[in-house]
């Protein structure tokens, strides 16, 4: 409710400056004047969790989301509109997420919500966004294999992360692979997607195995990566355990020139909590990382430690968070005013491309995933990671890509026949 | 050959770890009776203590082991002085007292000191691996192993050799007697848990640079520390020595055949057996309660 009032003490002064300065005496009638010519605004939710387990990385994405929000508001809007970001805070808890979705969906009538980083916080908003036929923007790489009619997914898929990464891996360290990964759905789809991969290059598994979420002693798997001797650790493992199975492994006297990681989930977050001397020479892949150079990214890195300080750092989950609400506010330029529903802003959004910090990004017509730019980077003892190979071309998504005969299309996912 | 020896000592480092962890707890459950349901929280706070010194005041890791169990020691105190000396012979109010506890702590910490995961450097010295009986082995791990070895001593000797001990194994005994021979049981309950709660700070240092430091790192630490107590027998030293190793090696090497989630149910499933037919634990001493 500040929000309200704040808007009205604005648009009160701005009423007053213009009685002063043209000595109009019926200043209240000028103001409502003013609130209908201004057009009406855009409410747009934002639900990330800034409080409870996964507070931190949420909260960066909370910030690039309002940053987005900020520069499309500072060019002038959509069309003239202003967005109006509704700020919830679903404090890392699936449930509470589907309460704060409903009171943005039904109670704050926004046009679409920007929001999850967990993929049990995006099925607990699924229903909802279904049922009242809203749209979901959900910028966290995951585990593909979703196909819902209101969500446009915005990170990346096992496909775009894997397509170049593992040829690249075995043609580099050789064909076995170790896969290790904490015990849930992303790390098991992940290591489907790379199996076939492998299969395809003539590569071989030595070793598949998931560790508790949270798992922090990590010996006997060192014990196995040492008897088993891969060429490559292929690693999905999440959270703090990545911090603990990094140390534990060069503590282990294992090196990573000849058996590296090869991590799906190891961002400049986790880089930082280990420290760099123990993260150097392992290989992530990802379609972002803080340190690619290109005007977009600088200006990208610039704007947010300006605004949030000179410590803060970005990584491959914020990127999409912050490109999405440009998307978003491409597609709903394309609108009339009246037309703006979820489900148009969906169909417009479908084709729009963005010059995004990563490269230039296109949301699919066909699955509502979106083309990315993956690049293998190598961290580095700053913390950063140095990029060594990156796509020629944009990758096109494909959320099904383990499970030939199934498609995702814009009317949910269908059967091929064979 | 070289394969089992590894194994062993990975086993023994998994051991070890859980004994330093489960020490302090042992100490306080045996002794004074109170099951300490907030021990993993500090563990979580000898951890962040660690970074805290490390981060501020660029101390290196040894000196801050020792400030480490001072700091949570004197917690530990303050701990038993205002709150859990006003629940003994209250077991169940002692638990939910002291869960209360940690829940405070652990959001305590988030709040002041964030809730991301911190760093706390390994020592330059002690991160690489050395050449040991043919095999590679982790020297940090080998330092872990060395100082629960030396703590272990030194407890020891504090219970079995002091006139602190004396009293100490007194008041374990009859309290009513201990008092009437002039012994202070008040101070001998607040020395003991901030010894147990010191030795949790220890653990805490050690452990971080090995593993993460996060607010919420002490709840997987309290279960396997009362699973080890459990195993071991209250109020047994020896007990809980030998069912950290027990279970260290178990878990070890149950993981290293099948996996860490088949070895973690197996070893449950085992303590939940035990436990319905033995329930004193392993090593049970035989000891009035008063």
């Amino acid at each position: 409710m500040a929000k309200f009032s704040r808007r009205g003490v604005v648009k009160g002064a701005a009423g007053l400056a213009g009685a002063a300065a043209f000595g109009f005496p019926q200043i209240w009638i000028k103001n409502s004047g003013l609130a209908r010519a201004a057009g009406g605004e855009i409410k747009v939710g934002v639900l990330y969790s800034l409080t409870g387990t996964t507070a931190i990385i949420e909260t960066s994405l909370n910030q690039a989301t309002l940053m987005a929000i900020e520069e499309i508001n500072a060019a002038g809007g959509v069309n003239g509109r202003k967005l109006v970001p509704v700020v919830e805070d679903p404090a890392s808890d699936p449930a509470t997420f589907a309460e704060k979705a409903r009171k943005l969906v039904i109670g704050e009538k926004c046009v679409s919500v920007f929001g999850s980083y967990t993929s049990a916080s995006r099925k607990a908003v699924l229903p909802i966004f279904e049922r009242y036929h809203n749209l979901y923007w959900y910028p966290t790489l995951y585990e593909g294999r979703e196909c819902s009619m209101n969500v446009i997914y915005t990170g990346a898929v096992p496909n775009q992360q894997q397509r170049d990464f593992v040829p690249w891996l075995v043609k580099n360290f050789g064909k076995r692979f170790y896969l290790i990964g904490s015990n849930y759905i992303y790390p098991k789809e992940e290591n489907n997607v790379c199996k076939i991969l492998l299969q395809k290059l003539g590569g071989e598994v030595v070793g598949e195995e998931y560790v508790p979420l949270g798992h922090s002693e990590f010996s006997s798997v060192i014990e196995k990566f040492k008897n088993t001797k891969p060429n490559v650790i292929f690693s999905t493992v999440v959270g703090d355990s990545v911090v603990a199975l990094h140390r534990q492994y060069k503590a282990a006297g294992l090196d990573p020139a000849k058996m590296p990681m090869a991590s799906l989930t190891t961002s400049e977050e986790e880089v930082r909590a280990m420290g760099g001397e123990f993260a150097f020479g392992h290989f992530t892949s990802a379609p972002y990382f803080m340190s690619y150079e290109s005007p977009e990214n600088a200006k990208f890195v610039a704007a947010i430690q300006s605004k949030y300080g000179k410590n803060a750092v970005t990584n491959f989950v914020s990127e999409p968070a912050y490109f999405q609400v440009h998307l978003f506010a491409q597609a709903a330029a394309k609108l009339a005013g009246s037309d703006l529903t979820p489900p148009t802003i969906r169909e417009a959004a479908w084709g729009q491309e963005y010059k995004a910090p990563e490269g230039l990004v296109k949301i699919d017509g066909q699955n509502s995933h979106t083309y990315l730019w993956p690049k293998i980077g190598e961290a580095q003892m700053n913390g950063q990671f140095k990029i060594i190979e990156q796509s020629k071309e944009w990758v096109e998504p494909d959320p099904y890509w383990a499970y030939p005969g199934q498609v995702c299309t814009p009317k949910g996912m269908v059967e091929k026949k064979a | 050959m070289t394969d089992i020896f590894n194994q062993v000592f990975s086993g023994l480092s998994i051991a070890s770890i859980l004994l330093l962890i489960s020490l302090g707890l042992a100490i306080i459950y045996g002794t004074v009776g109170v099951i300490n349901l907030a021990h993993g929280e500090f563990v979580m706070l000898g951890a962040y203590a660690v970074w805290f010194l490390e981060d501020h005041f660029g101390l290196g890791l040894f000196p801050c082991i020792v400030l480490a169990f001072f700091a949570v020691g004197t917690l530990g105190w303050v701990v038993e002085r205002l709150i859990i000396r006003r629940l003994y012979g209250r077991v169940l109010d002692t638990i939910l007292a002291t869960w209360g506890l940690g829940v405070i702590l652990q959001q305590a910490i988030r709040l002041s000191a964030g809730a991301e995961l911190r760093y706390v450097q390994m020592p330059p010295g002690l991160s690489a691996a050395v050449h040991f009986a043919g095999v590679d082995v982790s020297a940090y791990r080998l330092f872990v192993l060395a100082l629960t070895a030396i703590l272990l001593a030194v407890t020891y000797v504090l219970i079995f050799r002091t006139r602190f001990g004396m009293r100490l194994r007194g008041v374990v005994q009859n309290p009513e007697i201990a008092r009437c021979f002039g012994v202070n049981t008040s101070q001998i309950y607040a020395l003991t848990f901030a010894y147990g709660a010191g030795l949790a700070g220890i653990a805490g240092a050690l452990v971080s640079p090995l593993k993460s430091v996060s607010p919420d790192m002490g709840t997987g630490y309290v279960v396997d520390a009362f699973m080890v107590v459990v195993v071991g027998g209250v109020q047994s030293l020896l007990g809980t020595v030998a069912s950290a190793g027990i279970i260290g090696e178990l878990s070890g090497g149950l993981a290293y055949l099948s996996n860490d989630t088949i070895a973690k149910a197996i070893v449950f499933l085992g303590v939940v057996v035990l436990i319905r037919f033995r329930p004193q634990g392993l090593f049970a001493l035989r000891v009035r309660r008063g």
